[in-house]
């Protein structure tokens, strides 16, 4: 057991470093400094600059396009990123559906689908949540129906209604679960559609979050045409891909090295602060506690996760042990934010997004933190709710019942 | 022991309900806080005269109903459920403790007003660097021949956009955090050297950072003794913090109930989403968590008339309780709405922003904790 990175992982790191400092884009850096919302576009550039360098999939196999990395670069990888404050790729096409293509998909799929998702071409979203089907996915209603075209060819036609979908005002394509057996059990009739979402019939709707936001949408599917070869896997078989697919989402949760950096934000801004003592914040026994306990609780889910991709690597995917990282990470998260709001005392009420960000009340650092913390409540309600977890660590880890 | 309300007092709790009930839906809320000026004129105008609960807190001689922090108590309450954002706790809390217990010339006068609801008060005490140490002040008031002139920046002056007069904090002698010398002034908010910077609050409230730049006010504006006031800004927030502790149970009250509500009729996995055990014992804890914040709001109010040290401990204490139980209810309450809870079409999260600006109010839970510390257990070394 040692921690110890080789000269080549050292090399890898002054690499991975410099890479950043030269390619990220400036336009990225002003409009973060500025707190100001990305564009489609912006979002888009930094994945398409990785995909250039070949460094967009890496956690893929080598022949999509993935980089073969030790557990110990994909580290590196994910500290240098978050030491730079990139923003992240977004997971929905590299992280959730790609694993699922590539496992379960056609050749003629794998083809069409792979390289847009490696080059960040297309953008996708994930099309699972209904109205009445959040925790209980299983019990999803939108129903395809499987037709014969006036062209000779077999379609679904699809209705129903997601929700939740995350920047699917960007999308270009989505893919969703949608019933095509609503007589079997719940987990028997489901398959797995790729839709563009251009196709007539998609209507999507704003959902305004509480800290004010664009970020989930209804999204409304009425007699929408979608042809069968873009079914992933066998009808009736989605289920299989989606909880293969959850895995993947929950594993990519942790955060751990974002974390370390919300955790040295912190830091810098409750040293700036001036406590009711007098001095920085920072030097405030009970502020200067809480940052204490908070990084050991996050040092522990650094070795936690470290073992965690130890074990993945020695040919076992991500268990359910992950669900282990997606609750604590998430909780890790959401008391960064209070940390933060906390710190910045009467600042953290201003509200400036309708105004500009750049409206020049209370220290710049301190603009935004509120709706940080609003918003961040979301991480341990999505991607299976922290209860959902501790339920799936209960019955697959411990075997209770 | 009695804990029990007069008539009177249920009276004003009825009509303060009733008429929020009517006229202050939550889609009213919404559409007062997104237009301009940002608050409802004519709701205020209905405390003043329809429900004539201005002068509630305010003794008979003052032109008042002759009662007092129970009063303030019940309607603050009853704002909370409601999320009222006009200016109960500015005006008649916090403008009328000023008023009542510093007794500047003109007081009667000014609360004849406030009763009549044609003042309005933005208590201008924090400034940028200061953090919770009302003490620590860089504005200063400077003798000028009979009056002072104000320079200085307040922050986050909640009512501001919109008040007749301002509050004031500041320095007419001693250093930036030295209890002496610190006094307070009555100032008109329109008056020449005064300008603001309006915004919006993450909560709904509108406020300002307002800025002083050679304010001339007359000796009158004095409130409380010069260089000598720092007890009863001490005794004034303290009264604002029961109040917003009131306010707090009434924010928490519905967190609690919304709740309860919601989770059950959700049903996932065929059955309400209540009847899932670990979800009974969360809102269970959260229960346990409003009464005992309810608990806490009486004992500071019965406590605020002792001496400065036992109500500044009863204060402190009621204040700690409240913010562990907004954090704790307020983020469960989201959690157990699931997705429905992070969207702003559903008052949950209006209620969630609400609770959590509270937990920083008038100083955070670690500073009413160091504080309670200090006066019960003894200064550290
Ligand atoms: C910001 C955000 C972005 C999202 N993005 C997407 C997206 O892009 N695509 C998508 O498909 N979905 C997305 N979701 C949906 C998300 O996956 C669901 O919100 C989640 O599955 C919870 O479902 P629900 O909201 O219906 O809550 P519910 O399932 O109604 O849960 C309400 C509460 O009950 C609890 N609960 C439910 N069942 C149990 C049980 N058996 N035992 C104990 N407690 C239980 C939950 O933990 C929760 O606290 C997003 C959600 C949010 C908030």
């Amino acid at each position: 057991m040692n921690l110890d990175f080789s000269p080549e992982d050292v090399a890898f790191r002054e690499e991975a470093r410099s890479f950043i400092a030269e390619n990220y884009p400036q336009i990225l850096r002003d409009k973060a400094a500025r707190n100001e919302d990305l564009t489609k576009e912006d979002y888009l550039s930094w994945h398409r600059i990785l995909a250039k360098k070949g460094w967009s999939v890496p956690s893929w196999p080598k022949e999509f396009g993935g980089c073969d990395w030790t557990p110990t670069q994909k580290y590196i990888w994910s500290e240098e990123q978050a030491r730079a404050d990139t923003i992240g790729i977004l997971p929905f096409g590299v992280a959730m559906l790609a694993p699922v293509v590539y496992t379960f998909g056609t050749p003629e799929q794998k083809a069409k689908f792979l390289p847009d998702i490696r080059d960040g071409n297309i953008w996708w979203c994930q099309g699972y949540s209904e109205p009445g089907a959040g925790s209980d996915l299983a019990s999803l209603k939108t129903k395809a129906e499987r037709v014969t075209g006036d062209d000779g060819k077999e379609y679904y036609i699809v209705n129903g209604q997601k929700t939740w979908t995350t920047l699917g005002q960007h999308a270009d394509w989505g893919f969703f679960l949608v019933r095509t057996d609503p007589d079997s059990k719940p987990q028997a009739g489901i398959s797995f559609l790729l839709i563009d979402m251009k196709s007539p019939g998609i209507e999507v709707r704003r959902i305004t979050t509480l800290e004010g936001g664009h970020e989930v949408n209804d999204v409304f599917l009425d007699n929408v045409k979608v042809p069968v070869e873009n079914r992933i896997f066998h009808e009736n078989q989605g289920w299989t891909c989606a909880k293969a697919l959850l895995a993947h989402e929950r594993s990519g949760i942790a955060g751990v090295a974002r974390s370390k950096r919300g955790l040295e934000r912190v830091r810098e801004i409750a040293s700036t602060e001036q406590s009711d003592m007098g001095g920085p914040l920072l030097a405030d026994p009970f502020f200067k506690r809480k940052v204490a306990e908070l990084e050991i609780d996050l040092t522990a889910l650094e070795f936690t996760e470290l073992r965690t991709l130890a074990g993945e690597s020695s040919g076992k995917g991500p268990g359910p042990e992950s669900s282990i990282l997606k609750i604590k990470g998430t909780e890790i998260q959401q008391r960064l934010n209070e940390l933060a709001l906390e710190a910045v005392g009467h600042y953290g009420a201003p509200y400036m997004r309708d105004l500009g960000h750049n409206h020049g009340v209370g220290p710049v650092y301190a603009d935004g933190l509120a709706g940080d913390y609003f918003n961040g409540r979301k991480t341990s309600i999505y991607g299976g709710s922290n209860e959902i977890q501790r339920n799936i660590i209960a019955k697959m880890v411990l075997g209770l019942g | 022991m009695d804990f029990s309300f007069t008539d009177e007092q249920s009276m004003l709790r009825d009509t303060v309900a009733s008429y929020l009930s009517d006229n202050y839906s939550f889609d009213a809320r919404r559409a007062a806080l997104k237009a301009e000026p940002g608050w409802r004129p004519e709701v205020w105008k209905a405390f003043a005269d329809e429900l004539g609960i201005l002068g509630a807190a305010f003794s008979e001689e003052q032109g008042g109903l002759g009662g007092g922090p129970t009063e303030n108590m019940i309607v603050m309450e009853e704002c909370g459920k409601a999320l009222v954002v006009e200016p109960y706790l500015g005006t008649v809390v916090i403008g009328g403790g000023f008023l009542k217990h510093g007794k500047p010339a003109g007081a009667d006068d000014l609360i004849g007003k406030i009763v009549a609801g044609e003042v309005i008060i933005g208590f201008a005490y924090g400034e940028p660097q200061a953090r919770y140490t009302w003490q620590d002040l860089k504005t200063t008031a400077k003798k000028d021949g009979a009056g002072y002139v104000l320079n200085g920046h307040k922050a986050v002056v909640i009512g501001a956009p919109y008040a007749t007069h301002l509050i004031v904090t500041a320095r007419t002698g001693g250093s930036q955090r030295e209890a002496n010398g610190v006094s307070v002034f009555i100032v008109d908010r329109n008056a020449k050297g005064v300008t603001t910077r309006d915004y919006p609050t993450v909560d709904g409230f509108r406020a300002s950072e307002v800025y002083f730049e050679n304010v001339s006010v007359p000796a009158e504006a004095l409130i409380g003794s010069e260089g000598a006031a720092l007890p009863l800004v001490e005794k004034v927030i303290d009264e604002a913090i029961a109040a917003t502790c009131a306010e707090a149970c009434g924010v928490l009250t519905r967190l609690h109930e919304g709740t309860l509500d919601y989770t059950k009729q959700r049903k996932q996995f065929g059955q309400p989403i209540s009847q899932f055990q670990v979800l009974q014992h969360r809102m269970v804890d959260m229960f346990i968590q409003v009464e005992q914040s309810v608990s806490m709001t009486y004992m500071a109010h019965i406590k605020l008339g002792e001496s400065d040290v036992e109500r500044a401990k009863a204060i402190s204490a009621a204040k700690v309780q409240i913010g562990k139980a907004c954090k704790f209810v307020g983020q469960n309450a989201i959690q157990l709405h699931g997705g429905m809870g992070m969207t702003d079409e559903m008052a949950i999260g209006h209620y969630f922003k609400r609770a959590t600006m509270i937990e920083g109010a008038f100083g955070s839970t670690d500073h009413h904790l160091a504080r309670y510390e200090g006066l019960s257990l003894g200064k550290a070394a």
